[in-house]
């Protein structure tokens, strides 16, 4: 049965292939024979069109050498002189891709719609002299585009006026503008022009999502050109960000308005004397109360002057009566300090104010709002020996931050203030000395518990190395390094010695005292039999004069004892008792330092001497002692007995004296 | 001490009373005055390094000027004590080229300070004193438990003596002795420094000046004498000596000024406050805070 189709198919083309053509197809040159006439016209909706057809522009046009019928296709196999009207050519029946675009345009929708304004793909590439776009002689080559596009769009024509198009000026301001002056005056064709970033067929309305001038499509339209623009804005922009986020983000056209594009143009603060108009009366207050008074002063000292009020105010709308009626978000600073907002948004004072509450600071907490100005001006509160007071606002003890805190550290910015940095900083006035921001981060404040903290134990060496890097070298290489120490026993930190607020010179007596006990946190024997010895008396007693623990064993460079580095190892001990005991010996180096009576294994000597010599001391008090018990209630009887006898004598000694002298003289 | 009453008339001055017997040389009344004085510096400035864990050590070592300044008086009070056993010494010597023919006579003699047999004897007759079981032992000059105390002090001289010098010293001494010899010679010192002062403060001042019959102090080593009646009961052996000789007479002396004798009341009790004082700072800090 297939095979009797296929048989009867085969048959009917052979038929229409051999057949003589009914009616013969045009030559171009049939056409020509009335449309070479120049007069040849129509009338069409009142106007007189041509109907001439330049035989020469059609043979140097991209289509010369095609069929008439080709285009005009409801003309073919009519016979001559054929009926009027013709219906429309179809451009789409070959360039069906364009025609797709053009549909779904503005241009097309009008044309739809039946607009006689509504352009043609005739209206842009014009009829039978059609050429390449590549050809310069083309209406729609780049440097023409302009034009092109300018005879609907530019002032007073019919579209402007009849349509809802809010940029006005548009070609003046294209022409003046860094890219049209690109195009026009120094005749850069890779310069965009009016389809580069509009496109060319499938031109849409801005607020429509699939515009490629849609503020979410902005980013992608530009960068077709300005590739590298986000490095160059990297401060601002943080990659994709900017594509994906373009509501939060500002769009290009925000700063570089779309048709002004000059280098300049944002540097001017466009509409800031407009903003002022308003703000700059004292008397401005909100609807719910708060005053909106902008003062020119407070502008003038601001890091922020040349920025225009719209960079931070975004989504003001010029098209509204008042602009900024458009606003409906607070100002986000991270829109520009992108960076920075993603850290503080990680951050302690990032969660607390995402969560709402209300004692968050915001960046204004700080930073300040209009008056905003740079960590390097001294009048500003982000300024160095500023920064330990913004910090108290909240973190002095009895503050919203002291109160919330629950850590072991108490009293934060006094004991800070009285700090060896606090000195520095408040009354050396060394501005490069350590504030709080310069430990604790500005923008990514984090509990030291947090491993992302910049006063995480982890972090803590690295911290204090960013300007004590000498010594967080040594410490790197020292025993008391996780990096060189692979146990899992707690190590030290800087703090743990230093302290973190209280931090004084290390050179201060009360730190050198004080340093034997952080030792013996962790080495408790040690420091203890330290204190047995005459170097830890005298250190117990309160003077620094003898050798505390970091003396022998070094501080920042501590290693093991049997370390070769070691400051007690054989080779560098008897240097190191030398620093203080001038002429020491190997044999001197042998004294024992921790040595402890207490402990007969280690050290059976002392343990035996010390025993007799106790025991001696013992037997002799015990001795002496229980002679003398016996003996006082003796002694108090012998005194009796010697009052009684020297009472008795006085006695016999009166009456002797009276019986031999009656008259009375006293004898002694 | 000396009696200097130049611008009183002999006849205005009160009689100070019958005359006494001269039992200590005002060299060992003035020997023992700086015995005295060098012993408080040693045991004070000492004990603050030994008991440095206690608060009071702390205070007693700023009140002397610190670490520096106690180290500095303890060695300075270390050659006044040195000084005064020299001297003693050389007294000793002086006393046999001058009083006695031979060292045998010196040291063996009745009036020596040597331990010998009799000290044995009186020390069980005291025993039995003590319990009620017989009478007072007849003693001499010196009864054995000075003679302890005598001897004590040549003990501690040499031990303690020899000690502080190697801690003093130890550079010089670790050339030929090993580095823990200096531990050693720490232990020793300080322990023996311990027994000293504790046997001192509590056993020798009731054995001389505390006990009933002589409390609250026996002034005898500051005045150099004694009234007779006292010396009689005290060594009646030494007075029967004396008496059988005939000698006695040459003994005695005009007792001491009023004004004197409160001088040296005020200086023992001084000494004897201090002395009470250290025994209870070792007291607590050997029983409540010892580490």
């Amino acid at each position: 049965m297939i095979a009797e189709i296929r048989g009867s198919f085969l048959s009917v083309a052979l038929v229409l292939a051999f057949a003589p053509v009914p009616v013969r197809a045009q030559d171009n040159s049939d056409c020509l024979d009335c449309h070479a006439d120049r007069d040849m016209t129509v009338k069409h909706e009142g106007r007189t069109v041509s109907l001439y057809v330049a035989d020469k522009a059609l043979g140097a046009s991209i289509h010369g050498g095609m069929p008439c019928v080709s285009c005009h296709a409801a003309l073919k196999g009519t016979d001559l002189p054929h009926a009027t009207p013709v219906a429309a050519v179809v451009c789409g029946s070959c360039h069906a891709e364009e025609q797709k675009q053009y549909v779904t345009s503005l241009h097309g929708k009008a044309a739809g719609r039946g607009d006689p304004l509504a352009p043609r793909c005739w209206s842009c590439h014009g009829s039978h002299d059609i050429s390449a776009v590549k050809d310069s002689r083309s209406a729609v080559a780049p440097l023409k585009i302009p034009f092109l596009c300018g005879r609907c769009h530019q002032e007073n024509s019919p579209v402007m006026r009849q349509l809802d198009i809010k940029d006005d000026r548009i070609l003046e301001n294209y022409s003046e503008s860094i890219h049209g002056e690109g195009l026009l005056k120094k005749g850069l064709i890779v310069a965009p022009s009016c389809a580069s970033c509009h496109g060319a067929h499938r031109i849409l309305a801005p607020n429509d999502p699939a515009s490629s001038i849609a503020r979410r499509n902005i980013a992608t339209t530009c960068t077709k050109c300005h590739a590298q623009i986000e490095q160059v804005h990297r401060k601002i922009i943080r990659g994709e960000l900017w594509e994906k986020q373009a509501h939060v983000l500002p769009a290009c056209t925000d700063c570089h308005p779309p048709h002004k594009i000059r280098k300049v143009a944002y540097d001017q603060g466009s509409a800031d004397a407009d903003c002022l108009r308003c703000h700059q009366s004292p008397d401005l207050k909100s609807k719910d109360g708060r005053s909106m008074f902008v003062s020119v002063d407070t502008l003038g000292g601001s890091r922020h002057l040349r920025i225009p009020c719209t960079q931070c105010h975004t989504e003001v709308d010029v098209a509204h009566t008042r602009p900024c009626d458009a606003v409906t978000r607070p100002v986000d600073c991270t829109s520009c300090h992108a960076e920075i907002g993603q850290l503080f948004a990680t951050s302690t004072h990032g969660q607390l104010l995402s969560r709402g509450d209300p004692n968050a600071p915001t960046c204004k907490e700080c930073h300040g709002r209009h008056e905003v100005k740079g960590k390097l001006n001294s009048a500003s509160a982000t300024f160095p020996t500023n920064v330990p007071n913004l910090c108290a606002r909240c973190h002095r003890e009895g503050e919203r931050a002291a109160m919330r805190y629950q850590g072991p550290e108490r009293t934060i910015i006094e004991s800070y203030v009285e700090s060896i940095h606090g000195k520095g900083l408040l009354k050396g006035g060394l501005t490069v000395t350590a504030t709080c921001t310069s430990c604790h981060t500005p923008h990514h404040v984090l509990p030291r518990t947090d491993p992302a903290s910049s006063v995480n134990r982890a972090n803590v060496p690295a911290t204090c190395g960013t300007c004590h890097h000498g010594v967080q070298e040594t410490f790197e290489q020292s025993i008391h390094s996780t990096l060189a120490n692979k146990t899992d026993k707690p190590l030290p930190v800087c703090n743990d010695c230093h302290t973190s607020h209280q931090i004084t010179r290390a050179d201060a007596e009360g730190f050198m005292l004080e340093i034997m006990n952080k030792c013996g946190r962790c080495h408790e024997d040690v420091a203890k039999s330290y204190f047995d010895t005459y170097h830890g008396k005298v250190s117990q007693l309160g003077y620094t004069k003898t050798a505390k623990c970091y003396d022998c064993h070094g501080a920042h460079d501590i290693q093991r004892v049997e370390d070769p580095r070691s400051h007690l190892s054989r080779a560098n001990v008897v240097q190191t008792c030398q620093k203080c005991h001038a002429g020491a010996t190997r044999r001197f180096a042998g004294y024992l330092t921790h040595a402890t009576h207490h402990d007969p294994k280690k050290y059976p000597i002392l343990f035996v001497v010390f025993w007799a010599m106790t025991l001696l001391l013992l037997g002799t008090l015990v001795v002496g002692g229980l002679h003398t018990l016996l003996w006082i209630p003796r002694s108090l009887a012998w005194r009796r007995e010697v009052k009684e006898a020297l009472a008795a004598e006085e006695r016999s000694a009166a009456a002797a004296a009276a019986g031999k002298t009656p008259g009375g003289e006293s004898v002694k | 001490m000396t009696n200097d009453t130049v611008s009183s008339p002999a006849a205005a001055r009160p009689a100070a009373g019958p005359l006494q017997f001269q039992r200590f040389s005002p060299l060992h009344r003035r020997l023992h005055v700086l015995m005295i004085i060098s012993f408080l510096l040693l045991a004070t400035t000492g004990l603050t390094l030994k008991f440095s864990y206690t608060s009071w050590a702390g205070g007693v070592s700023r009140f002397l000027g610190g670490f520096e300044s106690a180290g500095l008086i303890h060695r300075l009070a270390a050659i006044l004590m040195v000084g005064v056993f020299l001297t003693h010494v050389f007294d000793l010597l002086r006393l046999r080229r001058t009083k006695y023919p031979s060292w045998k006579a010196l040291i063996f003699g009745p009036n020596s300070t040597m331990f010998s047999r009799r000290d044995l004897t009186e020390f069980i007759g005291s025993l039995k004193w003590f319990l009620g079981r017989g009478p007072r032992p007849h003693f001499g000059r010196w009864t054995y438990w000075e003679k302890f105390d005598y001897f004590a002090v040549f003990w501690g001289i040499f031990v303690i003596g020899s000690t502080g010098l190697t801690l003093w010293f130890p550079i010089f001494f670790t050339r030929f002795l090993p580095g823990w010899a200096l531990n050693v010679a720490t232990i020793v010192h300080s322990d023996e420094a311990l027994l000293a002062t504790g046997f001192i403060f509590t056993v020798h001042f009731f054995n001389t000046h505390l006990r009933p019959e002589k409390f609250p102090m026996d002034t005898v080593i500051f005045t150099g004498s004694m009234p007779l009646e006292e010396f009689k009961r005290d060594k009646p052996d030494e007075y029967e000596a004396l008496v059988a000789s005939g000698e006695l007479q040459s003994h005695l002396v005009e007792p001491t000024p009023a004004v004197v004798m409160r001088a040296i009341r005020i200086f023992g009790t001084t000494a004897l406050v201090i002395g009470f004082g250290i025994v209870i700072w070792i007291v607590y800090a050997m029983l409540f805070a010892y580490r």
